[in-house]
């Protein structure tokens, strides 16, 4: 079991030097970092001193190893475009992409694993084929599309929730949440719908598919032939057994999470990481591209090793060792 | 007691209604173990599955009485059925490896079933299962009650599983091929078990296998089912030993004994257009044959896989797959190679073929040294010298490729036919050589049978020239029937092209039948070297004559 | 005889499947539309004089004040619409296309090579194709064109926004190819047929595409029109990020980002027509890969 753990976290720390090598790789050749930290006025001489200065002459292998370091010890290096530190920008915007990301999966769990036991058990009712027609229409459309529906119907045509922004927030430490007013809660609902409904159709058609797996294999026959109540069956045998293969790829799609929070926070001008982003990208700002980068497979391997842990928890055969 | 009359069931489709089983008559009375044998598609666990209520869907009971003491089982709802199951009526699935829920313990699977048809607390009924599991041969069983499914051997798997059916006191259980995945030492453990089980408890069995030494070792009637009809009933001494229908009599032909040698199967002749012929194919085969006679020597043979690492800081410890295995299989002659699951048969093939590297030793194959595994270079000439016959064979034919392209990929790989027209008709010849319509070439490996695939798999093989041929388990997947015929194809080839062959299998009569030689593996290690008859008449090695003592067989005074 | 039955069974299904009929004929008339764009459409979208801005803002034919000539209405540079989503739809679908096959020709080759020969050479491939779930679609899709701005000098930019586009795509998408190759060839591997060919001294190019291939290409018929309809939504996104295709050369995306700037105004057609074409395109793609997947796991049915 601590093998298995311990295994997990090497190819992890393998992903993100991978991910940190990538980002360096940004910084280091895309454009030149002096041109884009210096004005026209400033001299070749004085650049290229910079240039020493920064430890842009020494060889590749040692830049690189600075500059994880650099980034171990939270030193992010500065925006091109605003000349802040990376790091404070970043920290600034966490809060509201997380707080969003989170709601959002939740919102995709809480509906999507009761609606894909629901049509695994009655495959053939008429609402297993509603939700499931439902669904497939429900991946087919566009992230921001759907972004664009909710705002029209319930921010221009009802005008019940607002369009953008955080609504109130409150600041905790150094956590700017807005899960503790009602006007965050309002501002939240949107774009946590918007955000979830992709992953809710995911989880649901995946839950689905291993359940009616599930169902079918031996030990679900036997326990059917040994009377034990249907309940049991379905929710005790059967969907537990579903959970391994959900959790695993729930853990790689919290990666697409973070992926079409872009897209929501832009649609609804959601002040998170992936706004950052965009105007970074607009702008070609690359430390805080090759930041952005290196937080996101930060988050993704930091989830996946969650999802290792309760792998090991749902499942005997990784905890104990086989006796005989 | 169990009362099945003129039970029929259907399976719609959209092509009519299929009926799997039809008129089906059977009655077993409490204490009774009642067998039920057939051949695939003889709609064995079809019966079974109508009994307990759990037809796969669509299939569903048309017509016919099912009766259990006063119950009548068609007429129960949904629920009640349910009810039923495990209360009065309980099944054993085939593989104890996969009818245990992995994620719950022992206990809980138990403590489930037992509070599902009783009222008894959850101490009760904990004391009720540790009581049942301790009768059922499970040793400190408050200690291994905790324990997961994974924990237990396959042995005492299944042993838990029977535990589970019982755990409810049910009048009849169906015990669906409970001990085809086990091996011969735990069959016998698990057959006495269901003995004792019938006897002391008055259950009745329904057991259902394609094994006639099973039905012959433990039941006390049997009923022979063939395409969903019942051909035969009667008590088992009778059917087997005597029996009436021609069916019975032909599966009872093909049934290998232990006990002798029969040098040829009495086999119906079914297909008449499907005589031995291939003139083209025989002649090729026997112009090859330059250096004839290849034998095969193995030396201090010694194979050892890394085992599965478990800590990051011991070295994982290696499994000895093949411990110092020496063997000589002489020119011509079939060396049989017995041995359990596990015991490294199939790591000898793969050995020799090339796909596993050995650790140490040496293999020479006629008068050349067998290089290992990665080393042996893809022209090496034991790649076309040395050809196999796979167990499975549907697994062992390309689905995507004609039987035409299958068959006629050695002739151009080896470089033996240049002429494709020629590959062609040549590959057309050596079908019929093996015993199939030339016209097969044109059609894919799915449009056959299960013997079909076979003898296509030998022509494969035939048409490598070889000189050595591997056979690792050819048969055990087949039905008896049809075991007979491949087994009858293989004897005949050999004889005819002089052959060596290496046949393997878990099987020791058939083994008996095949070979000139027999050698029995344990665990890597060769117990036990010798001509078949002096293995099978008087037998050296402790486990050889445990082996013999334990396999299922029919009872000579039965014989008629 | 149970080939037929097979093929037969496949076909069976489809005529028995409304949904998949309705699926195919809808993406076969916008994929055939898309095609003959050039001569089905009124105007050419990209060409300025074909069309006039006295001609903008026209709605379709239903409401008051249309141009039967554009049945669909026009857009604010008085580009018909039905003209601009054909000619959209063409790039949308070439973008996809080409992205999918580059994906499919990467992922599949290495996840066939991963599978047959396994242990190190396996084992980079994964942790490669790990490094690329922890960079989700988008965001490498985004993270290449912002790449491309940096290095390329702004005036090729604009030339090679739809190569950028595609090859952004295509990086993103071939995980999925690589990781179902891998795990459909490493059961293959086990299978008995796949031995017989190593056995024989076979070429590994040889048994890896002309023996293992054909037996996966039931799933990765599967993935590759689940993934087409992943990358025309991809594109679509990227080009309403605005990061995509300029407005001179709309894709379906551009279109719908345009059409945005008329979600508060009574032009509701330059934002939701465009928008519906999409949605009908990506679902029929859908509902087939959906058809696909029944017909080669039949277990779920």
């Amino acid at each position: 079991m601590v093998y298995f753990i311990v295994k997990r976290m090497i190819q992890s720390v393998f992903v993100m030097l991978a991910v940190a090598f990538l980002a360096f790789s940004l910084f280091r050749f895309v454009g030149d970092p002096i041109t884009q930290m210096t004005g026209v006025e400033t001299s070749v001489a004085d650049q290229e001193r910079l240039r020493e200065e920064l430890g842009l002459n020494d060889p590749f292998v040692s830049q690189f190893i600075r500059f994880t370091g650099d980034m171990l010890q939270g030193d992010f290096g500065y925006s091109y475009r605003t000349r802040q530190p990376v790091a404070d920008m970043i920290t600034e915007r966490v809060p509201a992409t997380l707080e969003l990301g989170v709601v959002a999966l939740i919102i995709s769990l809480l509906v999507g694993v009761p609606a894909g036991v629901y049509t695994a058990l009655k495959p053939r009712g008429i609402w297993t084929q509603t939700i499931l027609m439902t669904t497939l229409v429900g991946v087919s459309i566009p992230t921001f599309v759907i972004g664009i529906m909710l705002i029209f119907l319930f921010g221009v045509q009802l005008g019940w929730l607002p369009t953008f922004g955080r609504g109130g927030t409150v600041q905790i430490g150094n956590w700017e949440s807005s899960l503790f007013t009602i006007s965050g809660w309002r501002a939240l609902l949107l774009p946590a719908i918007t955000l979830g409904v992709y992953q809710l159709t995911l989880t649901m058609r995946l839950v689905r598919a291993e359940m009616m797996e599930v169902m079918r294999s031996d030990y679900i026959r036997f326990a059917m032939a040994r009377g034990v109540p249907m309940r049991k069956l379905h929710y005790k045998h059967a969907l537990v057994n579903t959970m391994v293969p959900v959790i695993t790829i729930i853990g790689l799609q919290f990666g697409g999470v973070i992926a079409f929070s872009i897209v929501t926070e832009s649609v609804f001008q959601w002040p998170g990481m992936g706004l950052l982003f965009l105007e970074s990208i607009r702008f070609v700002d690359i430390p805080v591209m090759g930041v952005y980068l290196v937080v996101i497979a930060f988050f993704f391997v930091l989830v996946n090793l969650v999802v290792d842990l309760l792998y090991v928890a749902i499942d005997p055969r990784l905890r104990l060792r086989d006796v005989e | 007691m169990l009362t099945i009359k003129d039970l029929t069931v259907k399976f719609p489709s959209r092509f009519g209604d299929f009926s799997a089983i039809e008129g089906v008559d059977m009655t077993i009375k409490p204490g009774e173990i009642h067998g039920l044998v057939g051949e695939s598609g003889a709609g064995k666990s079809t019966v079974g599955a109508a009994v307990i209520g759990l037809l796969q869907a669509p299939g569903y009971v048309t017509k016919g009485i099912l009766t259990l003491g006063d119950t009548d089982l068609r007429e129960l709802t949904p629920a009640q059925a349910h009810e039923v199951r495990g209360d009065r009526i309980s099944m054993i699935f085939q593989d104890p490896q996969t009818s245990l829920n992995p994620l719950m313990t022992i206990e809980d699977q138990l403590v489930e079933t037992i509070q599902a048809h009783s009222d008894a607390s959850k101490t009760a009924a904990r004391r009720r299962a540790v009581d049942l599991l301790e009768d059922i041969g499970i040793q400190n069983a408050s200690q291994r009650i905790k324990a997961y499914p994974h924990q237990f051997s396959g042995g005492m798997r299944q042993r838990v599983v029977i535990a589970l059916a019982i755990c409810t006191d049910p009048e009849v259980i169906i015990a669906d091929e409970p001990t085809t995945a086990l091996d011969v030492a735990v069959q016998s453990q698990v057959l006495d078990l269901i003995q004792q089980l019938a006897k002391e408890r008055q259950i009745a069995f329904m057991l259902i296998t394609h094994d006639i030494g099973v039905i012959a070792q433990v039941a006390d009637r049997v009923t022979v089912m063939r395409k969903g009809r019942v051909v035969e009933t009667g008590a088992t001494a009778q059917v087997l030993g005597a029996p009436k229908h021609p069916y019975t009599r032909a599966l009872m032909d093909a049934v290998p004994p232990l006990d002798r040698k029969i040098d040829r199967f009495r086999v119906p002749a079914v297909d008449d257009t499907a005589v031995m012929q291939g003139d083209t194919a025989e002649r090729w085969l026997l112009e090859g044959q330059q250096h004839c006679l290849t034998g095969l020597t193995l030396e201090n043979l010694t194979v050892t896989f890394a085992g599965p690492r478990t800590s990051l800081f011991r070295k994982p410890s290696p499994y000895v797959a093949l411990e110092d295995v020496t063997l000589t299989i002489r020119p011509g002659s079939i060396m049989g190679l017995v041995g359990e699951s596990g015991s490294g048969k199939s790591t000898l093939a793969k050995a020799i073929t090339g796909l596993v590297t050995p650790t140490y030793g040496a293999m020479i194959l006629g008068d050349t040294v067998l290089p290992f595994g990665a080393s042996r270079s893809r022209h090496h000439p034991s790649r076309q010298l040395v050809q196999m016959v796979f167990q499975d064979p549907y697994s062992s034919l390309n689905p995507r490729h004609r039987i035409g392209d299958i068959l006629t990929e050695p002739l151009w790989f080896y470089g033996f036919v240049k002429d494709p027209a020629e590959r062609v008709s040549l590959a057309a010849s050596m079908l019929s050589l093996v015993g199939m319509q030339p016209d097969a070439i044109t059609k894919y490996p799915h449009q056959f049978s299960g013997g079909q695939r076979q003898r296509i798999a030998v022509a494969r093989a035939l048409l490598a020239r070889p000189r050595f041929l591997i056979c690792d388990e050819p048969t055990s997947a087949l039905d008896v029937s049809i075991q007979a015929e491949i087994l009858n194809l293989l004897k005949e080839l050999q004889a005819r092209f002089g052959l060596t062959i290496l046949f393997i299998s878990h099987n020791l009569a058939v083994v008996r039948q095949m070979a000139d030689d027999t050698a029995v593996l344990l665990n890597g290690k060769i117990e036990e070297v010798n001509t078949t008859e002096a293995v099978y008449e008087s037998p050296q090695a402790e486990y050889t004559k445990l082996l013999l003592a334990q396999t299922p067989v029919m009872p000579k005074s039965w014989r008629q | 005889m149970i080939a037929f039955l097979k093929k037969f069974e496949g076909l069976w299904l489809f005529v028995h499947s409304p949904s998949a009929i309705v699926a195919a004929m809808v993406a076969t008339l916008i994929i055939l539309g898309a095609i003959f764009a050039s001569w089905i459409a009124l105007v050419n979208p990209y060409d300025l004089a074909s069309f006039s801005l006295f001609d903008g803002l026209l709605p379709p034919v239903w409401q008051d004040g249309a141009n039967p000539k554009y049945l669909l209405g026009t857009d604010d540079q008085g580009r018909d619409m039905i003209s601009a989503i054909l000619y959209g739809a063409r790039l949308s679908l070439i973008i996809g296309l080409s992205a999918l096959t580059i994906a499919a020709v990467i992922g599949v080759g290495l996840g066939l090579a991963a599978g047959y020969y396994g242990g190190r050479f396996d084992a980079v491939v994964m942790r490669i194709a790990d490094v690329q779930l922890a960079l989700p679609a988008i965001l490498t899709a985004l993270l290449i064109d912002g790449i491309a701005r940096g290095i390329l000098p702004a005036a090729i930019q604009q030339d090679l926004r739809v190569a950028v586009l595609t090859l952004a795509i295509a990086l993103s998408l071939w995980v999925n190819f690589a990781r179902t190759a891998r795990a459909t060839t490493f059961v293959q591997m086990n299978k008995e047929y796949v031995q017989a060919a190593i056995m024989m001294g076979q070429r590994p190019s040889r048994v890896m595409f002309v023996h293992i291939l054909p037996n996966i290409l039931g799933p990765l018929l599967v993935i590759m029109t689940v993934d087409l309809a992943s990358a025309i939504l991809l594109e679509a996104t990227l080009s309403f990020l605005g990061i995509g295709l300029p407005a001179d050369s709309p894709s379906l995306g551009t279109l719908i980002r345009i059409g945005m700037q008329f979600l508060l105004s009574g032009e509701w057609w330059i934002l939701w027509i465009p928008t519906l074409f999409l949605i009908a395109l990506v679902v029929s793609i859908n509902i087939l890969g959906d058809f696909l997947r029944d017909i080669f796991n039949p277990r779920l049915r």
